[in-house]
């Protein structure tokens, strides 16, 4: 019994930290969708997301692109590090969180300066004789910067499933006659779904819903969903428009989410 | 049964990280037959059988295959399946596609995939068993599914690491069983490594016995026990009384200070030897009618016999003997001719065979240390 309220005791302060800050701001996501600004019930706002369609596609489709380039990029590093030895793989972790103890901000400027047309690169092609080349404010420009910004969240859940692989499974493969590809594409990977599943997750989610990537190195030019809803809460005042907007985009992320969990076995469940 | 040879180790050395691990060993294997290595843990046995498996490539020597060099042969190329200590299935496909892995990986269609699954299956008796979740059996299930999976691809040779290490005595006695007569009928080349001596002598043709990298000796089961070359096998296969003694002539040896007649030949005259003396083959008798007398410091009951531990000019002797002395009794102890059995000296002499640090505590430390395996 004494255990039992003791338990309470120590989760309360995270119940009351979910309830303020989970909860309620989701009621009020809910609340605003589905209101006018008097507080009158409404559907107007849900209805009037068609004008948004393509901004939505074009979200998804950057997100859809960026989360691959991540996982066609972070699968052969996070093999190559978990295939390392012990202090290899410390210093190999760490050189791919470090970028995160800088400021996205900070980051995402950099990004600017170097892709910009008198930047770093096009100075360097223009020395060369080649160039410029227009870099900044294409899409390609974006969905680097969801790359990069994004990559370690790609990289850290698939090293650590494929760290914990047991060698001798894939010694075993390459016994019952399978080939380097044969063992990558029948137990490698398989075996790596989970962590692949969570790289997915954390990759697409926040690249989805960027806002401040799109805006600089997009130029303004192409829009995510997330410039739509910065915009609406920030310039135009209309909470209820954003509110309403930012649910649809959570249902589609959750939908995303229950799609991509169907990768993973029950047992196993995601990484992180 | 002169079969021919399928697997030929040549002068085989390697190494990992200055750390000498096979030196210039020499093996043949022949077709057919069932093949233990046994030796200690850190002997080189698990090693050898990842070389002849691919897995590595010696640094110095030629690994034979049918007559025909495969050092650089990979795993997947090689007609040899292995058995892993943890059973490696995969963990991700159930009963039936463990099974058939291998079928598939060559492409067999998926009609005689199904009945090359199902005819392994019956031969470790587990029909039905397809469907099931691979976490879902118990680890002798799961041995029988990693051995049905190495034996669907048909290999020539199966290399079995220590397979049944993980598993409880009773059910490794009856897999023992299973094992040797899944060989006989298949007639297939099994290379099993172990580090437990009973396994080796209740199974194998022929017992290649390591230590340190090297050979120590090759043998049947019996010629290993009752002929061992040097005091480390002698040691390590059952239990040995090892004592210096010296050869006087052919067939009369000096030990513990008494003459004794023996059955062994060819020494010079003179020559310091290490006698072994099984604990079985010596007979407790009253003191005044022994060769050698001494006083019990010990007694344990082992269930078929006593553990008896006999103190003779200072050297602690283990008999076993369904008789049961008291401690600080004194016995006479007669050993036939037959029963001595002359070493050469070698390295390993003074090293093994003496009981006065024996006990049951002892006795486990060392198990203990030689189950965490390389």
């Amino acid at each position: 019994m004494n255990n039992k309220r003791g338990s309470k005791l120590i989760t309360s302060p995270y119940l009351l930290w979910s309830l303020l800050f989970i909860i309620a701001p989701m009621f009020f996501v809910v609340y605003y969708s589905f209101t006018t600004e008097t507080g009158a019930f409404t559907l107007e706002h849900i209805a009037s997301l068609g004008k948004y369609a393509a901004i939505f596609a074009r979200s998804i489709w950057f997100g859809v692109l960026a989360t691959l380039i991540c996982l066609l990029i972070s699968f052969p590093v996070a093999y190559f590090i978990a295939n390392s030895g012990s202090n290899v793989q410390r210093t190999l972790v760490a050189l791919v969180m470090l970028p995160m103890w800088m400021n996205f901000l900070i980051r995402t400027y950099s990004w600017m300066s170097i892709l910009q047309d008198t930047g770093i690169i096009n100075t360097f092609l223009g020395k060369i004789g080649i160039g410029p080349f227009r870099l900044i404010n294409t899409p390609g420009a974006v969905i680097l910067g969801m790359v990069y910004n994004f990559l370690p969240f790609m990289i850290l859940p698939l090293y650590s499933v494929m760290a914990k692989l047991d060698k001798s499974v894939i010694e075993a493969a390459q016994d019952l006659g399978g080939s380097k590809v044969t063992v990558l594409r029948k137990v490698i990977i398989p075996l790596s779904m989970p962590g692949i599943a969570s790289g997915l997750t954390m990759v697409f989610v926040p690249s989805v819903s960027t806002f401040y990537i799109s805006q600089k190195l997009g130029g303004g030019s192409f829009d995510l969903i997330g410039d739509v809803i910065e915009r609406q809460f920030q310039q135009a005042y209309n909470y209820n428009l954003g509110a309403a907007i930012s649910l649809v985009l959570m249902v589609l992320i959750l939908l995303s989410m229950a799609f991509l969990n169907r990768f993973t076995s029950d047992e196993e469940g995601m990484v992180i | 049964m002169e079969q021919k040879i399928i697997i030929d180790l040549k002068n085989i050395s390697i190494k990992f990280d200055e750390e000498q691990v096979l030196t210039d060993l020499n093996l043949f294997i022949r077709d057919g037959e069932f093949v233990t290595l046994l030796g200690p843990s850190g002997c080189g046995k698990t090693t050898t059988l990842r070389i002849i498996a691919g897995f590595l490539e010696p640094d110095t020597g030629e690994v034979l295959f049918d007559g025909k060099r495969v050092n650089e042969i990979p795993p997947h190329k090689r007609q040899v399946n292995t058995i892993f200590q943890r059973y490696a299935l995969f963990p991700h496909l159930n009963v039936f596609d463990n099974v058939a892995f291998g079928p598939r990986v060559k492409k067999m269609p998926a009609a005689e995939v199904k009945e090359k699954v199902e005819e392994m299956l019956a031969l470790v008796n587990l029909k039905g068993f397809e469907k099931r979740n691979i976490n879902s059996l118990s680890g002798g299930q799961q041995q029988r599914v990693a051995i049905a999976r190495a034996l669907a691809n048909e290999p020539r040779v199966l290399l079995l690491d220590e397979p049944l290490g993980a598993l409880d005595l009773k059910l490794r006695k009856d897999m023992q069983v299973e094992l040797k007569s899944i060989q006989e009928r298949l007639g297939i080349t099994f290379i099993y490594v172990t580090h437990d001596q009973e396994e080796a002598l209740s199974m194998s043709d022929n017992i290649v016995v390591m230590d340190e990298g090297v050979i120590q000796q090759i043998g049947t089961p019996t010629d290993i026990y009752n002929e061992p070359k040097n005091a480390f096998v002698a040691d390590f296969i059952g239990e040995s009384n090892i004592l210096n003694g010296i050869m006087r002539q052919d067939y009369c040896v000096d030990f513990s200070g008494q003459r004794f007649e023996c059955v062994d030949s060819g020494f010079a005259k003179d020559e310091p030897v290490d006698v072994v003396v099984r604990p079985e083959d010596i007979e407790v008798v009253a003191p005044e009618q022994g060769m050698l007398r001494g006083v019990v410091t010990s007694v344990v009951f082992r269930g078929v016999h006593y553990d008896i531990i006999v103190d003779i000019k200072d050297f602690k002797w283990l008999i076993q003997s369904t008789k049961c002395p008291e401690v600080d009794d004194e016995i006479g102890l007669v050993i036939s001719p037959d029963s001595i059995h002359i070493m050469k000296k070698s390295v390993y002499s003074g090293t093994f065979g003496d009981y006065s640090s024996f006990s049951e505590e002892f006795d486990e430390l060392s198990d203990l240390s030689e189950e965490e395996d390389e």
